[in-house]
């Protein structure tokens, strides 16, 4: 139509698409490998419900809005829900995963250092949903 | 050109009319109202989150209240109508034809959108725009749920008939001189975006009497309580509304392309890869609704899947900043003031589709998701390029529809002050998202970086409020009291960069 050669517009849309591509990939990559939970993995039940967390270890101890896990191993989370949809957040160690009633979703993680670290919840679910927070600790071994 | 007829008429002539022009108004005056009621509630909000603690909202309920209705009014009653309105006036111009194919289908799909607002700001629900169950069933005070539902069923209708309108109009009432590769790229893209409302929107409008009888407790598709499964409603909300957002976006993007070019002073780039971008956007936009839905445990296929849906829309957005960007270059443009907001927007988009990729690679997207980052990405959308687009739109018809000029200085204050808010809100809510504070909370922990970050977005949003009051202003003295516009050439770019063609007389 126009009588000009359209070529940078081609080369362009090539650099988008390889670019696209390239995202892709790398995700695709980082995604399986960080997917892949350890064996040795404890299980912690998360239980959210209006407005707050509960965390059950393997033996059978509870806290509520507190989480009480050591440095160096590796943790895989049971998300469940009592009520309404949340999400469980830890933001520093990018956990989010979340809590439906009627499933059971997973998300893992290892604290590699000890501390202290935000637990919110990412997803609305009603009047105090500002505040459904707690505490990770990241303590050493008792051994 | 003219949009209108210039003799005085009583008001109820326009409102009882059915002629294209005069829907147009109705739409403009009642999308612009809701841009100011809209935009009201977002104020309040900034204020509320400038310090930790409570500052001007009481309560946390009454918090989330006014960002569920925040939300629901721009996307629904001021972005669609807008769109609606500028459909309604050029549309049937650019394809030759004396009104919309059906008339009076056109003013009842008009109609309905009053009523339902009202129905939405008496009921100001708290559910969130998606209304998420099992909230929205178990937990959610009615009948402020139940107004909303109602309230969206009946905008979803007005949706798909305003829709099935334009799409007649432009296939079947277009002059018989004229082939589909003629018509401007603005009627493109209300043909592309019409076939995605046509699509899409039923899925929601099952979707929500679904979720109407769930609260009615005589059926649990959404309740686990009863069985149900709250993410078959994800599915079918999203199912709709990424397309949906492509039907916010195309018109807003058409619009640039009636400006750009003209302001250019040249033909567009390219005319075809402007036509290949809406219609692939049109089609691949419904391949990557479940991207919003990374966290909810879908499995690593699903969301692979999901992944490269929405990358592959990619390159078609990208396309059309291409196209701007290649027919502004080496061009003799004017900067008036609809051109400062369509440059501003094309600007803003390109950012906003970056943030956009970063949430769409899953490992990526569970740091950004529900926090203040998808705050941002999605308002550089909708308030950065829609909003964008639509104003100097606005500020372009004006001469046409009133026949007289706005302010000139004004107009540009207006862009620049809202292009220094919109940069200050929200890239420093994508920042802040980074900084993991959650959306949707009416209160915060003294995090110092939280506190910075959210002074800055708030002072942000009043200059923007600023800005939207000369606006205001302007509008209202111009529309009365503006010099005359020489409608003939009204932004003195020389007389052979117009749209020939002029509305016809309704009374014919
Ligand atoms: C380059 C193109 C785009 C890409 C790659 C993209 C990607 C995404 C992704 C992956 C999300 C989910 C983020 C999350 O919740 O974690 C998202 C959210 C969103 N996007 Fe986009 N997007 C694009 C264009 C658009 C456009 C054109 C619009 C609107 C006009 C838009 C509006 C939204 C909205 C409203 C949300 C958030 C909805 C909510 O959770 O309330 N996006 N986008
Ligand atoms: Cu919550
Ligand atoms: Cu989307």
């Amino acid at each position: 139509m126009s009588g000009h050669s359209n070529w940078p517009e081609w080369i362009y849309v090539a650099v988008v698409i390889a670019l696209m591509a390239w995202v892709g990939a790398e995700a695709w990559e980082t995604e399986r490998l960080i997917e892949h939970v350890p064996e040795d993995a404890k299980i912690i039940i998360v239980t959210g419900q209006q407005w707050f967390w509960t965390f059950e270890h393997e033996d059978g101890t509870k806290e509520i809005g507190e989480l009480h896990v050591e440095v160096g191993k590796a943790y895989k989370f049971e998300v469940i829900s009592k009520d309404v949809n949340h999400s469980f957040n830890i933001h520093d160690y990018v956990v989010l995963m979340d809590a439906i009633p009627g499933r059971v979703n997973t998300v893992w993680f290892a604290p590699d250092k000890v501390g202290e670290h935000d637990i919110q919840c990412r997803e609305y679910c009603g009047l105090i949903h500002y505040n459904m927070r707690g505490t990770l600790y990241v303590t050493e071994p008792s051994s | 050109m003219t949009l209108e007829l210039q003799k005085p008429r009583p008001i109820w002539q326009i409102m009882f009319s059915t002629h294209h022009t005069d829907v147009g108004l109705l739409y403009l005056i009642t999308s612009l109202t809701f841009l100011f009621l809209g935009g009201s509630l977002a104020l309040g909000i900034r204020a509320e989150l400038f310090l930790p603690g409570s500052q001007i909202i009481a309560d946390s309920m009454t918090f989330n209240r006014i960002f569920t209705v925040h939300g629901t009014t721009l996307i629904f009653l001021f972005i669609i109508p807008f769109a609606s309105a500028v459909g309604n006036y050029y549309v049937p111009i650019m394809v030759r034809y004396k009104d919309m194919a059906y008339p009076k289908l056109n003013a009842i799909a008009f109609w309905m959108i009053p009523p339902a607002g009202v129905l939405i700001w008496l009921g100001f629900a708290d559910f969130t725009w998606y209304a998420t169950p099992p909230y929205s069933i178990i937990s959610a005070p009615g009948p402020a749920a139940d107004m909303w539902i109602f309230g969206l069923k009946i905008l979803g209708v007005s949706s798909v008939l305003g829709a099935l309108n334009f799409v007649v109009t432009i296939l079947k009432c277009k002059h018989p001189d004229m082939s589909i590769g003629q018509i401007p790229l603005l009627a493109w893209s209300f043909l592309s975006s019409s076939l995605i409302i046509i699509v899409a929107i039923p899925t929601f409008a099952a979707a929500l009497l679904m979720l109407l009888t769930d609260r009615l407790g005589v059926s649990g598709f959404f309740n686990p309580a009863m069985g149900g499964d709250p993410i078959a409603y994800a599915h079918l909300f999203w199912f709709t509304f990424h397309p949906e957002v492509y039907v916010l976006v195309i018109p807003a993007i058409g619009m640039m392309y009636e400006i750009i070019p003209r302001f250019s002073r040249k033909p567009i780039y390219s005319y075809n890869s402007g036509v290949f971008a809406f219609v692939m956007l049109a089609i691949v936009g419904f391949s990557s609704w479940a991207h919003h839905m990374y966290a909810t445990g879908m499995s690593f296929t699903e969301k692979t899947v999901f992944m490269v849906g929405t990358l592959a829309a990619v390159p078609a957005s990208a396309m059309h900043v291409f196209n701007f960007v290649a027919t502004m270059w080496n061009a003799r443009i004017r900067f008036s003031t609809p051109m400062m907001w369509a440059v501003g927007g094309i600007a803003l988009f390109f950012s906003a589709g970056a943030g956009g990729v970063v949430n769409s690679a899953m490992p990526l997207d569970f740091t950004t998701h529900d926090t203040y980052w998808v705050v941002g990405h999605f308002h550089l959308f909708v308030m950065g390029t829609i909003a964008f687009g639509s104003i100097g739109y606005l500020y372009y018809m004006f001469p046409y529809v009133t026949g007289r000029m706005y302010n000139e200085t004004l107009g540009k204050i207006h862009f620049v002050l809202s292009f220094i808010g919109t940069v200050l809100v929200f890239f420093t809510q994508h920042v802040l998202g980074l900084y993991g504070m959650p959306r949707r909370i009416y209160d915060y922990p003294p995090i110092p970086e939280w506190i910075a970050m959210n002074q800055i977005a708030s002072i942000g949003a009043m200059i923007i409020g600023i800005s939207m009051a000369i606006f205001l202003a302007n509008m209202i003295y111009s529309a009365g009291k503006g010099k005359p516009a020489d409608t003939d050439d009204p932004f003195g770019l020389g007389g052979r960069y117009y749209y020939p063609f002029e509305a016809k007389n309704p009374s014919h």
